[in-house]
């Protein structure tokens, strides 16, 4: 009768092993973390701290106060700047859902956007990512597929083509957060795509799902000159980012959460952007959508942008 | 006190062996070192070290992933023979099949595991610890059917394992529903790795109905063609017998399901090509190439050419019967699929990109060299615990009371 027994005490042993081995491999991939960054005092608590640091949505105000206070130090360690995190929490739902809206008609194809962001958003100047990418297309033709990216430092515009300038078209109905399996990309209340990279693993399964090609992955330590680097951030948003972990256009959101445009809204030397409150019945946004002959990219994938184009 | 034993007895019967067990763990350990310098060296060159990119972001590790997803899911052709419908010459090798699935299980993690950005992460991705984002990421549905398939090919041999190193009679009320389990778990591994990628509507290639079938079918073509290799190395190399009615049936299931994965890639090639839409671009890159970019058209041509081969060798009752024959066509035929579900399927998904760009890919000589070693990493634990499992079928691992 005891053979009967053996086998569930095996199981329950079996468990307890693979209990003890899990925790061993956790412990030894913690110090592989840890032992990447500076080991002194301070910064050997923070990259812990960092290590075991929650979800964002899950995290008290005290222990996102915490985690902004250890960028914050982190960046001065890393960077030798004194940058300051915030994070500004959105406006209610009710009253702001931000929408971005694009004149082709008028976009020329210089490309300033795609740099302003670049600066504004710290991103990495080696090897470069780009959130916006320009598309010169064939007249007469929507099909992404004839146009070319790659017009360098040809005279725009040129003749015969129009400019198409893709970003992350903020989707209401976001294939990345469908596709994201640890839940580290959402939407927040105003309508604004964001990612924690701090709980981003680095699958790529969001730049598979993106329709758009508007998530960008860093796949080692971005480059920024150090006087370069912007010193307002969010932590949503521009702070600095490292290796391993996905990043996108977050619509400024350390400026537009703030009554602010977005940097490539400013920098548009055309005035072929407008950002606004899409539930602001005064808005320009609102007025273009309702009296301008306005289409969105790959509508008929149903993820339903928040980023229009219009024409003249 | 038994358990103890046991652990012990087949713990020292891994270090006892022949020459050719100790040059083989010794080629596969060296060969499994280079793969971890490989990481390191791809770690720190960073995009360098990198054939992957912004535009083609998943490569040579996602495809060799899916392939053996392949691999780990057919051992259930050897499990629902033996189990439900008990015949007892299937059930004499079973336990090799469960084996074969448990070390492509943990292939597969551990193709998962260099294939991310940060590894270290990884508790974010586990059910409880982490933050799953269920139900609607699939590649989170894929953690949970592919670590459990893992856990319950592991749990399932190492009790049968055990109950024979006792010299009893496994007990019907554990094992059977254990087994059921896990049938329909090697099912939903497929079925949903398939999701993971036939869900994705910015990437035409793959969002079609027909991918989760046609994953079924080279799955069942690889795996029993993966386990007749194996099987036929153990007769020729050990003194373990393998009756010729289960090489006959694994030969029987794999000549079925390749002519059904011949028949659907027909199919699914008349769709794309008969109206050339923009759907069908990636299509039009991967067998012929797009705008003179045509890196993968030679790689897919033999791909087809290997599998043809082998499905006119195998529908031959005669040639199918003749050992060399056989080990040929099975050779050819999981070379032929693994292109096919492998980067055949991976690349052209991502060529062109959602924004119509052609990057074209190519894997660094570190992501083949960490791919090599993960295959020998498999080929060790399978040599090891293909070695239990004899040990123990034959008698020589047993229980004695001391």
């Amino acid at each position: 009768m005891t053979d009967k027994k053996a086998a569930p005490i095996s199981r329950r042993n079996f468990f307890k092993k693979a209990g003890t081995a899990g925790a061993a491999i956790a412990s030894g991939t913690t110090a592989l973390a840890v032992a990447s960054d500076v080991l002194e005092g301070e910064a050997y608590s923070d990259a812990l701290k960092e290590y075991f640091q929650k979800h964002y949505r899950d995290m008290s105000k005290d222990e996102v106060k915490a985690a902004l206070a250890r960028i914050e130090r982190k960046a001065k360690r890393k960077h030798g700047v004194d940058i300051t995190v915030e994070n500004t929490a959105p406006y209610a739902r009710e009253d702001t859902v931000f929408g971005y809206a694009l004149n082709i008609s008028k976009c020329k194809g210089y490309r300033k956007c795609v740099y302003a962001c670049v600066e504004e958003n710290n991103l990495s100047r080696d090897p470069e990512i780009h959130y916006i990418r320009v598309l010169e297309m064939e007249k007469g033709s929507m099909d992404l597929e004839k146009s070319n990216h790659y017009f360098g430092e040809d005279p725009v515009p040129k003749a015969g083509k129009f400019y198409l300038p893709v970003q992350c078209q903020h989707c209401e109905d976001p294939p990345c957060v469908k596709a994201c399996p640890t839940q580290a990309t959402w939407s927040e209340p105003d309508g604004i795509v964001v990612i924690d990279y701090n709980w981003c693993i680095g699958c790529h399964y969001c730049v598979i799902a993106c329709p758009y090609w508007a998530r960008h992955f860093n796949w080692e330590e971005p480059v920024i000159p150090k006087e370069e680097i912007n010193t307002e951030t969010h932590y949503l948003g521009n702070r600095p980012r490292e290796r391993g972990v996905m990043e996108k256009c977050t619509f400024c959101i350390q400026r537009t959460r703030k009554g602010k445009m977005p940097a490539c809204l400013e920098a548009c030397p055309t005035g072929a952007r407008v950002f606004g409150n899409l539930l602001d019945p005064k808005s320009e946004i609102r007025y273009i959508l309702e009296n301008k002959t306005v289409f969105r990219l790959k509508e008929e994938l149903n993820t339903e942008p928040k980023f229009w184009y219009y024409t003249d | 006190m038994r358990l103890i034993n046991f652990f012990w007895d087949v713990g020292l019967s891994v270090f006892r062996g022949g020459k050719l067990y100790f040059a083989l763990l010794t080629v596969f350990g060296l060969v499994a070192l280079l793969g971890f310098f490989s990481y390191i060296k791809q770690y720190q060159l960073g995009i360098m070290g990198h054939g992957l990119g912004e535009e083609v972001s998943w490569g040579v590790y996602i495809a060799n992933f899916t392939f053996l997803v392949g691999v780990a899911a057919a051992a259930v052709m050897l499990v629902i023979p033996a189990y439900i419908f008990n015949i007892k010459r299937i059930k004499e090798v079973v336990l090799l099949g469960e084996v074969m699935a448990l070390t492509a299980c943990i292939m597969c993690v551990l193709f998962i595991l260099v294939s991310l950005g940060r590894p270290e992460r990884l508790w974010h991705i586990l059910p409880f610890l982490g933050k799953l984002n269920l139900p609607t990421s699939m590649l989170a549905w894929d953690v949970i059917v592919i670590n459990s398939y893992l856990i319950l090919n592991l749990l399932i041999p190492l009790y049968m394992l055990y109950i024979k190193y006792c010299g009893e009679e496994p007990n019907f009320k554990i094992y059977f529903p254990a087994t059921l389990v896990s049938i329909l778990f090697a099912i939903s591994i497929h079925t949903v790795t398939a999701f993971l990628f036939s869900s994705n509507v910015s990437r035409p290639f793959w969002n079609t109905a027909i991918l989760g079938p046609r994953f079924l079918a080279s799955a069942f073509t690889s795996g029993p063609a993966i386990l007749i290799i194996a099987f036929q190395m153990i007769r020729a190399k050990s003194t373990y017998w393998i009756d010729d009615g289960v090489i006959k049936i694994l030969a029987l299931i794999t000549t079925v399901a390749l002519q059904i994965n011949m028949f659907l890639l027909a199919v699914e090639l008349f769709t794309e090509f008969y109206r050339q839409t923009d759907h069908g671009a990636s299509a039009q890159y991967l067998f012929f190439g797009l705008d003179g970019h045509n890196q993968l058209v030679p790689w897919i041509w033999t791909a087809i050419a290997l599998n043809t081969i082998a499905l006119l060798i195998l529908s031959v009752h005669k040639l199918r019967e003749s050992p060399r024959f056989l080990n040929t066509a099975c050779v050819l035929t999981v070379f032929g699929i693994w292109i096919e579900k492998g980067m055949g399927l991976v690349i052209p998904g991502l060529i062109p990109s959602p924004l119509g760009d052609i990057v074209e890919y190519t894997p660094s000589i570190y992501e083949i060299g960490v791919s090599v070693g993960i295959w020998s990493i498999g080929g060790m634990i399978f040599l090891v615990l293909a070695k239990i499992v004899i040990g123990v079928e034959k008698g020589r691992i047993k229980y004695i009371p001391r």
